[in-house]
């Protein structure tokens, strides 16, 4: 490492300053994106787990394609 | 374009783009330090407070890059109502903002040693603080109007508005006596810095370019995840309420 001069801590600080605040932009984007993800895939499957239980309740309003399923 | 552009394109472009742009990033901001401590000489002004310039220069640039993608995605927006627009718009606010802090930071702390002082009421510096309001009110707008639509309307006005500040930065330098120094790089006679500096100073500048675009993705992917999740909330109240 070459000798910083007299300015050194000034130079230490910009270049921290420049770490702490990336680092936090990265960290705080990944876990957002991560948050996301994960609530998302939440969601689906219990609009999944939704979808396939409404039929056996009985609750669902039938649409075409399920009436004709249920024909015998 | 709007064919090609749409939100789920996107997110596999996106997905496909992301690992090389981050592995660019990270290659390049090695190589970028490696040059700005261990090749580039002190400057014969300056001394070594010149490496605070590899980030600041850049970060400063990234301020005004990150503005123009906004007011560009603004125009869209309000133009030609692109699914895309208003998430990308929304997503670079606090990357450049986040930028645009960096280099307020980084040219106080290299203003010290050489000028004397923190911060001087010049126009050069008082705009940039422009900017990093103007970054602050889009947040604010966002946050504050729950319904994307309305605030992205709202933000794109204001960004709009705003992005008449971008060439005055730019310019102060040359339109007012300011405390600091004119364009040594991006100048009609060609840069005014020796190899040794600028070529330093150009890898950290496409390095950080590199990490705003990584961000910038990324930051785009979560919005588009947080608009599917308020769809599908939605469709199960509607599901709920139809039951």
């Amino acid at each position: 490492m070459p000798d910083l001069g007299p300015h050194a801590s000034f130079i230490w600080l910009a270049y921290g300053a420049a770490v702490v605040v990336l680092a936090g932009l990265v960290a705080w984007l990944r876990a957002d994106l991560r948050a996301q993800q994960a609530l998302l895939t939440e969601l689906e499957s219990s609009l999944t787990r939704g979808r396939s239980a409404k039929p056996r309740s009985g609750r669902r309003k039938p649409t075409g394609k399920r009436t004709k399923d249920r024909k015998p | 374009m709007q064919k090609y552009a749409n939100p789920t394109r996107f997110m596999t472009f996106s997905g496909a783009v992301l690992p090389w742009l981050t592995a660019a990033a990270a290659l390049l901001l090695a190589v970028g330090l490696y040059l700005a401590f261990f090749v580039a000489p002190p400057d014969y002004q300056q001394g070594q407070t010149v490496k605070i310039m590899f980030i600041h220069v850049p970060s400063a640039w990234l301020a005004m890059l990150g503005y123009t993608v906004i007011a560009v995605s603004a125009f869209t927006s309000l133009v030609w109502r692109h699914p895309l627009a208003d998430v990308s718009a929304k997503a670079a606010a606090p990357i450049g903002a986040a930028f645009t802090l960096l280099a307020l930071v980084t040219g106080m702390l290299w203003g010290k040693p050489m000028w004397g002082t923190y911060w001087v009421w010049d126009a050069r510096l008082t705009s940039v603080l422009v900017l990093f309001l103007l970054y602050l009110g889009l947040i604010a707008i966002w946050q504050a109007i729950e319904e994307p639509s309305r605030a992205g309307r709202a933000a794109a006005i204001l960004a709009l508005v705003g992005f008449v500040n971008v060439p005055i930065i730019k310019f102060s330098v040359d339109w007012w006596n300011t405390l600091h120094q004119p364009a040594s790089v991006a100048r009609l006679g060609g840069p005014a810095i020796h190899p040794t500096i600028l070529m330093p100073l150009l890898v950290m500048a496409v390095a950080l370019t590199c990490l705003f675009f990584v961000l910038h993705m990324t930051a785009m992917r979560t919005e588009i995840l947080k608009r599917r999740i308020s769809a599908l909330r939605l469709r199960q109240v509607t599901d709920a309420a139809g039951a």
